[in-house]
């Protein structure tokens, strides 16, 4: 029997006192790409973040192929193969493109720099400049670029097209889908339902730090209520 | 021909106070870390590289050996103590640091008395060029050499190699950093204790120069400190360029004006801080 690769039960979190997630279960199946959905504040980043260990679960267990990684430190988490893009892509701006992608080169990942030029070409044109010299597109795709070259067996990516123009949306989320042939499982936050619908498996809405809703693809297409009482865009 | 001369001091002064104030830099931009402990890790180094060459040990060794043990003190320190503190206010860095260069202090002045000593020069450097009517020492030919070749492997460190984009990335984000399996716990000791182990370095290649007294240190932090503010936080290009600057003006002041010439930095830097608040090529 193949191995989870990421199951949360009851997993709780704190930003300073605010008690943000109250009690997330979910889990990401082998090759399957899941969606995070809910509203601004539902604890969606929270979550990816606790995961990745930028934040401490203060209760619950987060395993991550079947092995509890609750507590455990950041980089540790990521040097077993979970990768996070965040929110704000971390591009360091004093970086070229290049130092960018090197600095996350690892052995035994399915991609080498080679690879991630050959997908990723605007990247390779712009190899020799600074990362801050970048467009909101080409950092989000210098961001996955550099996760893929990390060598994940999981990645998260927290709202990949946000604020990008709708060419650009498409470019990524064709990308996103070649990222998934290669069997790479993904868990998505990501606010463009027409993203989410397009690319996911199954989908999850959180609201107030919990998990208020599961369904398929198909299920959840089917349900205008649902949309309308969570996310505020009834069909 | 004076000037000329003063210029030749002014560049070894110089590179001396790049060396002292790089890692102050450095460690600045990585750890948003105000250290008034450097100072200390000079003075340290200048003691130990005189211990050294009391018992015997030769020069080169007394040299490489100071700045080890300088960095390996400092390594202890960070993972002990300082670590501890980085996420709170800078308040509690600056009164913790004071304290630890006060230790220092005293524990130099138990171990070796309050008055200074001066150290010889190494035997294969003890001549000296003549820069027309005026004598130049071969040891501070060496200086400017050494510190050079220093200053170009450092920049090829952080520049060139993926622990230095490692280093640099850090100063940025060092949770992103983190994110792509760097431990950053680790790279904040290696950073804190190089960049100690550099003003230790300073420190014994100053020995000979200027002797060994105990109050060096919060002397030599002061002009780090300039340096660092004319550089800009952060900048290992300011850092030379500023270590440069500082040593040449105070100098050439020696000769027009030698009450003046500590003055003059002060006043280069206030001048500086006016016109470029982040310094001459700091960041935000």
């Amino acid at each position: 029997m193949t191995a989870t690769p990421l199951r949360l039960d009851e997993v709780h979190s704190y930003y300073g006192k605010s008690h943000i997630l109250q009690g997330v279960t979910l889990t990401v199946g082998p090759g399957e790409v899941v969606t995070l959905l809910g509203r601004n504040g539902a604890g969606k980043t929270t979550t990816l973040k606790t995961v990745s260990g930028l934040v401490r679960a203060a209760a619950g267990r987060v395993r991550f192929l079947d092995a509890d990684i609750t507590g455990a430190r950041a980089h540790a988490i990521a040097r077993s193969g979970l990768a996070l893009v965040p929110e704000d892509r971390g591009i360091f701006g004093l970086l070229t493109v290049e130092e960018n992608l090197k600095i996350a080169v690892r052995k035994g990942s399915l991609w080498t720099m080679d690879d991630v030029y050959r997908h990723f070409p605007r990247l390779k044109e712009r190899r020799r400049n600074g990362g801050a010299q970048l467009s909101g597109g080409e950092q989000q795709m210098l961001s996955i670029a550099r996760a893929l070259l990390n060598g994940p067996k999981l990645l998260m990516l927290d709202e990949p097209v946000e604020g990008l123009a709708p060419v650009v949306v498409d470019e990524i989320v064709a990308q996103i889908r070649d990222i998934r042939s290669s069997g790479i499982p993904i868990l998505l936050v990501e606010q463009n339902l027409a993203v989410c619908t397009e690319l996911a498996d199954r989908h999850y809405i959180l609201d107030l730090g919990r998990v208020v809703y599961e369904g398929s693809r198909e299920e959840f297409i089917a349900d205008a209520a649902v949309k309308d009482r969570y996310l505020g865009v009834g069909a | 021909m004076i000037y000329l001369f003063q210029l030749m001091n002014g560049i070894g002064l110089g590179m001396l106070y790049f060396l002292l104030a790089v890692g102050l830099s450095v460690i600045f931009g990585l750890l948003h870390f105000v250290n008034f402990a450097h100072g200390a890790f000079y003075l340290l180094g200048a003691y130990l590289c005189y211990a050294l060459l009391q018992y015997g040990v030769g020069f080169w060794g007394a040299l490489v050996l100071a700045a080890i043990i300088v960095a390996a003190i400092a390594a202890v320190v960070e993972t002990g103590l300082l670590k501890r503190i980085y996420r709170l206010d800078h308040m509690y860095h600056i009164v913790a640091t004071i304290g630890l260069a006060l230790m220092i202090q005293e524990i130099v002045i138990i171990v070796w008395g309050p008055v200074g000593s001066s150290v010889p020069a190494p035997k294969a450097l003890t001549g000296a060029i003549m820069l027309g009517h005026f004598i130049y020492p071969e040891y501070r030919l060496f200086v400017i050499g050494f510190t050079a070749v220093l200053a170009a492997i450092l920049w090829w460190v952080l520049e060139g190699t993926r622990l230095g984009a490692v280093v640099r990335a850090g100063s940025e984000s060092t949770d992103m950093v983190s994110l792509l399996g760097y431990d950053i716990n680790r790279i904040n000791t290696a950073v804190f204790a190089l960049g100690a182990g550099l003003a230790g370095l300073a420190g014994a290649l100053a020995a000979p120069i200027r002797g060994v007294d105990p109050f060096m240190g919060v002397e030599a932090l002061a002009v780090a400190f300039v340096v660092v503010v004319i550089g800009g936080m952060g900048s290992y290009t300011g850092a030379l360029i500023a270590g440069l600057l500082v040593g040449i003006v105070q100098s050439l002041m020696t000769t027009l004006w030698p009450a003046g010439a500590s003055l003059a930095i002060y006043i280069a830097m206030v001048l500086v801080v006016l016109v470029m608040p982040r310094g001459l090529l700091g960041r935000a």
